[in-house]
């Protein structure tokens, strides 16, 4: 059901985002003028302070490939939203290019869904400014919100959802821009533990069944563990690619598994040096 | 929250325990939706009508204390009785409607004039860098500024006719109206404008659907005090400018009074113009500003 949809709209989301490739050093490629989802070459990016130029990310080169999910891990001041913003056009890179596959999708930790609008019609914007003809948004808000889990939920304020379903309205209307890539800026890191773990299913779930590709970024190393294919670990101020973990890990996995704390163990040996290299200097 | 029995048969990639999944979500979302409830008739009568009747009641009875005291003379504090009779003398001449109509279509069409132009002023004050920087602060200074000020160059410029009215109300209202939406926009949470151009929300399609409906609380209360500013605007240019042409709307019925020396026609006057004002207020911009209030779950019940 959903991978239909995200089909037969591909050409129209390719045609607009086409229009929005706005700067040189940033390719907002059309359906297969990219052979992945994301390519980050040598990126790097500083902000102008009060004591001068600092760099916040250094040289980054990372490729998320075609329904790939890949999770970015860092300690405070990695740049891990600097990159995400980056990625998703909010801002644009001092130096190197990102080239993405359409124009993604953004999750963010609050859910940003609009209060002005019912649950449905969030979707229903999203589909609207994307161009999908009038007659068909209501339907596919309808397939968006079963997808979450949601059925019956289209005419409910958001003020009247649980943080749990406001993020999977979010979720569904980040699915509503039919992007090839979807990034996620530590979209559950203001739930509840409970929450966060059904969640991590749902997500995991919705991956397999749309096929889209994710660049996940949080803090949390098992939950990074717990849903990645890939971990990349960022070192910090400035940001750098400081090591890669394929994760090997059969799906379903759970938080709790051994193999889950094994390699969190190992992640965080090497997060927590990455931190005291800090404290030394 | 909804039925829990949406896996179909056919998803062979949903693992064994998706049923258990969305059995555990339908009850998580059960455990955390908030039901609301809607005050009963009574309640509200109670709540909102009785204590404001009370307060009427309580007026009218020191009112007639003092009349009855006589702390002064009655041609300073006519008696309650005597106001009424000056509102049945003019419904029987049929002119009190008159009196309230003729100043009411003035001052709505006033600020439907108003909003007009007020609205995309405010936008641009907003939006626009250049423009906030050249105008902005004339625009909050002349919210200070009486409006009863604009009345004597208003006649000079336009004579006295509706036109010079409806200068006055659009010096008044504009500038309130304008600052209310401005106020709104720079309240936005800046995540929304984000969330916005994710969507891919730019230029009139960001102004139409994100901008705008999110500016809506600042841009309700700056009506609402753009109806508060018409209103008195129309009521300093009816006093002051007395004219045949003009008709006899609450303004111009209050300074007659005065010149009649007749002070329970003052107060008509005066009861008339506040009452329309309330009733204006009561009927248009409270429930519009509740309603966009109430759809975002910003008004609490107690």
């Amino acid at each position: 059901m959903a991978t239909t949809l995200a089909k037969s709209a591909k050409s129209e989301a390719a045609a607009a985002s086409e229009k929005s490739a706005e700067s040189a050093n940033r390719t907002v490629g059309g359906a297969g003028a990219l052979d992945v989802a994301a390519r980050i070459e040598h990126v790097s990016k500083s902000f102008a302070t009060p004591a001068g130029q600092q760099l916040v990310l250094d040289d980054i080169t990372l490729d998320v490939a075609r329904g790939e999910f890949v999770t970015l891990l860092g300690a405070s001041g990695c740049g891990k939203s600097t990159l995400l913003n980056l990625v998703a056009g909010l801002d644009r890179p001092t130096a190197g290019a990102i080239g993405t596959d359409g124009r993604p999708a953004l999750m963010f930790q609050e859910h940003a869904l609009f209060p002005w609008l019912t649950a449905g019609k969030n979707i229903e914007l999203a589909l609207r400014l994307r161009g999908v003809p009038k007659a068909e948004r209501r339907e596919k808000a309808e397939e968006l919100l079963s997808l979450v889990r949601l059925q019956g939920a289209h005419g409910k304020r958001v003020h009247e959802l649980s943080g749990g379903m406001r993020q999977r309205v979010a979720l569904a209307r980040a699915l509503a821009q039919d992007s090839q890539l979807l990034l996620m800026d530590e979209p559950f890191a203001a739930l509840d533990a409970i929450t966060r773990d059904v969640l991590h299913d749902e997500l995991m779930r919705i991956w397999r069944e749309t096929g889209v590709s994710v660049l996940f970024v949080t803090h949390n190393v098992r939950e990074a563990v717990r849903l990645a294919q890939r971990v990349v670990l960022l070192s910090s101020r400035p940001g750098r690619v400081a090591r890669e973990w394929s994760v090997d890990i059969d799906q379903p996995r759970r938080i709790e598994d051994a193999a889950v704390a094994e390699l969190s163990v190992e992640i965080t040996e090497q997060l927590r040096g990455e931190i005291r290299r800090h404290g030394q200097h | 929250m909804g039925s829990t029995d949406t896996e179909t048969p056919t998803k062979t990639s949903v693992p064994a325990d998706a049923n258990d999944l969305a059995g555990l979500e339908a009850g998580l979302d059960a455990l955390e939706t908030v039901q609301t409830r809607r005050a009963s008739l009574r309640e509200t009568l109670v709540q909102k009508v009785l204590p404001p009747f009370t307060a009427v009641v309580l007026v009218l009875v020191v009112w007639q204390i003092l009349v009855w005291a006589k702390v002064t003379d009655s041609y300073k504090l006519p008696a309650p009785t005597a106001v009424w009779d000056e509102v049945e003398a003019a419904w029987r001449q049929g002119t009190l409607l008159d009196y309230i109509w003729t100043s009411v279509q003035r001052g709505l069409f006033g600020f439907g004039m108003a909003l007009v132009i007020g609205t995309p002023l405010g936008l641009l004050v907003a939006r626009v860098r250049f423009v906030r920087a050249a105008i902005g602060p004339i625009l909050s200074g002349l919210q200070s500024l009486p409006s009863v000020a604009w009345v004597p160059p208003a006649v000079l410029w336009l004579g006295l006719n509706d036109s010079m009215m409806y200068a006055v109300i659009l010096l008044g209202a504009v500038p309130s109206i304008a600052n209310g939406l401005v106020a709104g926009v720079d309240q936005i949470p800046p995540l929304f404008l984000r969330a916005g151009r994710t969507l891919g929300a730019t230029g009139w399609r960001n102004a139409w659907h994100i901008v705008m409906p999110a500016a809506l609380p600042g841009y309700v209360a700056g009506l609402k005090q753009g109806w508060a500013f018409s209103w008195r605007s129309l009521m300093a240019a009816e006093i002051i400018a007395q004219s045949p042409d003009l008709g006899i709307g609450l303004g111009q019925l209050l300074e007659a009074g005065r010149t009649n020396s007749s002070m329970s026609q003052v107060f008509l006057a005066i009861l008339l113009i506040l009452i329309v004002g309330i009733a204006i207020d009561l009927l248009i911009f409270s429930p519009l500003e509740r309603w966009v209030l109430r759809s975002r779950g910003l008004l609490v019940k107690s």
